[in-house]
């Protein structure tokens, strides 16, 4: 069995109140924290348990936190982006919605780490209940002296606030996602300046994941290198995995990064295999920004190993052959999905969520997702799949922002790895609109790995 | 005496110069001039916070800085990103980038009307020199293109959403020059438009240099629509006593009669002196103005062409940027033709040339 660092307790009736979240040992970090640790010392332990940021890009926690600046008389914040809003992610909601103390106690000491004395959680608008469980949580923490002024008795104040997103996918970046918080338009900010030095109110700020913060509580309980023991590689600790799609249980499970892609699908404990008995065609492993990856590809990487569910083998073969771990959301796609339609959901998704601030995102979505109907529709033609193929080269890495990438991705990879599959879209277009295209060879085993010279 | 500020040496495209610390990419790259200057559509160097989303200006970073030999990733907005110590760029000498800007051009074309020869924006826009510079011929988009509901926003200023390209310029002109902004992008991606919240009217004094911000035919001057060709217009510097502003601008005359007044802009298109919604709409008249003299044209586009005085030529920079190559002609005319030799001068030759004049110098 796998140790389970963050969801345990999930199951516990009540755990959603006070009460029953301090019996079951609650806000203990914070008293190991503020009573025995200095600042420095939480970050310490946080840099040696290399945790990696849970939102998508990876970015170690520690190091994210050292390199705030520390100007004399200026206020830091922590920012606990919520704002979890990618396709087939929602670990986030799980978490918040059943262990809201958990984030509270993580953000606490975290603040604490950081020197913040006014923290905000930026939750996603459309997670209306989500945002009243936090705001009771608050009232709870704050009723029995864990927020507020001079907290333990350690002279450390705090105080956090829950601010509502109004419905934008892009004000989960860092930057837009400031922006917001400031009352203004959700649009990204060009980098530099980060917001590790002028974030919100051009104050030095740390934006970091829900699942990351409510992470530090067990690294402060077990310490940095306990934690550190857990998972394998650069990949440590546990990670949440957030499944849906074609699969017999989907849900929110936490996965300490050593499983295998093949287990993690077909076990009981887990996912519990394909539905109707059907084969497993693609999946999408990290959300619906990063790259598809065919059934071959996805349980072996290209030298024939295993693949396993963490940073490094999910990126084994980098883009061309393999994916990202992105935030989480795993997608499973069996026989009867036709990647064409998948890619046009996408492709609709990213332009309607485009903020419109630069040329490329703006104009380049939209024009993808327009190609993408027509050859769903039977109208495409064969130049059409070059076409899609050079707008999305032409978006990723110009633009301000990841959501560019983001948008690109999908389509570079569906093309890459189904192209056979929008072909026949494009040569059949009547019976495109009467089957799927299904199962081609996706499931096959990959060929052997020539090595490099 | 005070302490010497270090300068910092960047190299761009092979040519190396030395600026202070702060300044952009683009605006080394300006110093140097021609070729080498990357074309910049929502940038503007008198209004704070614009630029980096155009993304016309990117370029290649090819090492960071002396201390940090890297090169950058990705490419970068050489207007918001500032020069270190040793950096070298690439900007016409490296092909990613010339790639990237295609696409940029192609993107920013897709949804554009292309409505030139109605606009009156058309040869002085910054998108038609930018196509004609880095586009192609043909468009690949084969769809409808984005239209949008017509708002009027008052007697001064035409609004064409169709035209407008987003480079914000307009919103940073009305946050920072006028006392009220009433109007702002409204909606998101690509059907983002400029408007005012509930149909009102942009009259902020001031408010008419959004006209000379606009790169594009998107905001124009509604006292000089359909009036005239800007290329059938003579500039010429002239200036008044205002108490606004500086009341320095350009008149674009025929014969006496003033047809519109606009703001002086530099070789970058760019307005140093904002002028007043009184000089720019209210003085009509060549009584109403001292005038200068003619307007020196440096900047390459339509309206330099031909007919006017003092034009300045670029310089010629390209074989310094190639390390002292010339660039490769295409084709010489002398090798292919026979009719065309070098020896010859046809200006030189009384009257039309007949093949005679050729046969009489061969033999």
């Amino acid at each position: 069995m796998v140790r389970k660092l963050l969801l345990e307790k999930a199951h516990l009736e009540g755990i959603r109140g006070y009460d029953v979240y301090r019996r079951e040992g609650g806000y203990r970090s914070v008293e190991k924290a503020l009573g025995e640790m200095t600042p420095d010392q939480v970050t310490d332990e946080v840099k040696k348990s290399g945790l990696r940021g849970r939102g998508g890009a990876g970015f170690p926690t520690g190091m994210k936190w050292s390199f705030i600046a520390k100007p004399e008389g200026v206020p830091r914040h922590l920012v606990c982006n919520a704002d979890e809003s990618e396709p087939g992610t929602f670990k986030d909601r799980y978490l918040m919605e059943f262990l809201p103390h958990l984030l509270i106690e993580g953000l606490i000491v975290s603040s604490y780490a950081l020197g913040s004395h006014v923290t905000y959680i930026y939750v996603r608008g459309e997670y209306s209940w989500v945002i009243d469980i936090l705001e009771t949580a608050i009232g709870e923490a704050k009723a029995n002296g864990w927020i507020g002024n001079n907290i333990l008795g350690k002279g450390f104040d705090l105080e956090i606030y829950v601010h509502r997103g109004a419905g934008a996918y892009i004000c989960g970046e860092e930057t837009a996602l400031l922006e917001s918080l400031e009352g203004k338009r959700g649009l990204p900010r060009i980098k530099p300046p980060f917001p590790a030095v002028k974030g919100v109110w051009d104050r030095p700020t740390v934006v970091n994941n829900v699942e990351t913060l409510a992470a530090v509580v067990p690294i402060i309980l077990i310490g940095g290198e306990e934690y550190a023991k857990i998972g394998v590689g650069k990949s440590t600790g546990t990670k949440l995995i957030s499944t849906c799609g074609n699969i017999n249980k989907p849900g929110v499970y936490e996965i300490d990064m050593t499983i295998s892609v093949e287990d993690f699908i077909y076990s009981e404990e887990y996912c519990g295999g394909i539905p109707n008995g059907k084969k497993l065609k693609a999946c999408i492993p990290g959300g619906s920004s990063v790259p598809i990856l065919p059934a071959n590809l996805l349980l072996k990487t290209v030298k024939g190993e295993k693949r396993l569910m963490n940073y490094e083998s999910l990126a084994d073969g980098g883009f061309v052959k393999g994916s990202m771990m992105g935030s989480g959301g795993f997608i499973v796609l069996d026989e009867d999905q036709c990647v064409v339609k998948h890619t046009l959901t996408l492709a609709r998704f990213y332009r309607h969520e485009s903020c419109g601030q630069c040329s490329p995102c703006r104009e380049g979505t939209g024009w993808m997702e327009k190609i993408l109907r027509n050859i769903d529709t039977g109208k495409g033609k064969m130049s059409d799949i070059d076409l899609l193929w050079d707008i999305q080269r032409r978006i990723e890495g110009n633009t301000i922002c990841p959501l560019g990438d983001a948008a690109a991705w999908p389509v570079a990879a569906a093309i890459r790895h189904f192209r056979d599959e929008f072909e026949w879209h494009v040569l059949n277009p009547e019976e495109s609109q009467k089957r799927n295209y299904g199962l081609a060879h996706y499931a096959d085993p990959l060929e052997p790995a020539v090595a490099a010279v | 005496m005070a302490e010497e500020k270090k300068l910092f040496k960047v190299t761009i495209d092979n040519i190396a110069i030395e600026v202070e610390p702060g300044t952009s990419i683009l605006n080394a790259a300006r110093r140097i001039g021609g070729e080498v200057a990357p074309p910049a559509m929502c940038y503007y160097s008198t209004l704070k916070g614009s630029g980096g989303k155009c993304r016309t200006c990117l370029v290649e970073v090819a090492a960071g800085s002396t201390a940090d030999q890297r090169p950058m990733p990705k490419l970068v907005a050489s207007c918001r990103t500032n020069v270190m110590d040793g950096m070298i760029v690439k900007n016409v000498t490296s092909e990613k980038v010339l790639d990237a800007r295609k696409g940029i051009v192609e993107f920013l074309l897709i949804n554009h009307p292309l409505d030139c020869p109605i606009c009156d924006q058309a040869g002085e826009c910054s998108l038609q020199d930018l196509s004609y510079q880095h586009g192609t011929e043909g468009t690949r988009y084969e769809f409808k293109r984005r239209t949008f509901e017509k708002h009027d926003i008052g007697p001064y200023i035409q609004l064409h959403m169709t035209r407008c390209i987003l480079c914000y310029r307009c919103v940073y002109v009305a946050d920072q020059l006028t006392n009220r902004r009433e109007h702002g992008i409204l909606d998101r991606a690509d059907h983002s438009e400029i408007a005012t919240y509930i149909h009102k009217a942009l009259e902020n004094d001031f408010i008419g240099n959004v006209i000379d911000v606009c790169p594009v035919g998107a905001l124009t001057d509604k006292t000089f629509r359909f009036k005239n060709r800007v290329w059938f217009l003579k500039p010429l510097d002239a200036h008044r006593n205002c108490l606004k502003c500086s009341g320095k601008v350009t008149l674009w005359n025929r014969g006496e009669e003033v047809f519109r007044v606009t703001a002086r802009k530099d070789q970058w298109g760019e307005v140093k002196d904002f002028i007043c919604n009184e000089c720019r709409f209210e003085k009509k008249k060549t009584a109403d103005w001292v005038i200068e003299g003619p307007t020196r044209i440096d900047r390459h586009s339509v309206i330099s062409g031909n007919h006017y005085v003092d034009i300045v030529e670029p310089k010629e920079i390209m074989p310094e940027v190639m390390g002292g190559r010339n660039p490769k002609l295409l084709m010489d005319i002398n090798q292919v033709s026979e009719v065309n030799r070098k020896d010859i001068d046809l200006s030189e030759i009384p009257g039309p040339a007949h093949s005679e004049d050729f046969e009489k110098e061969n033999s």
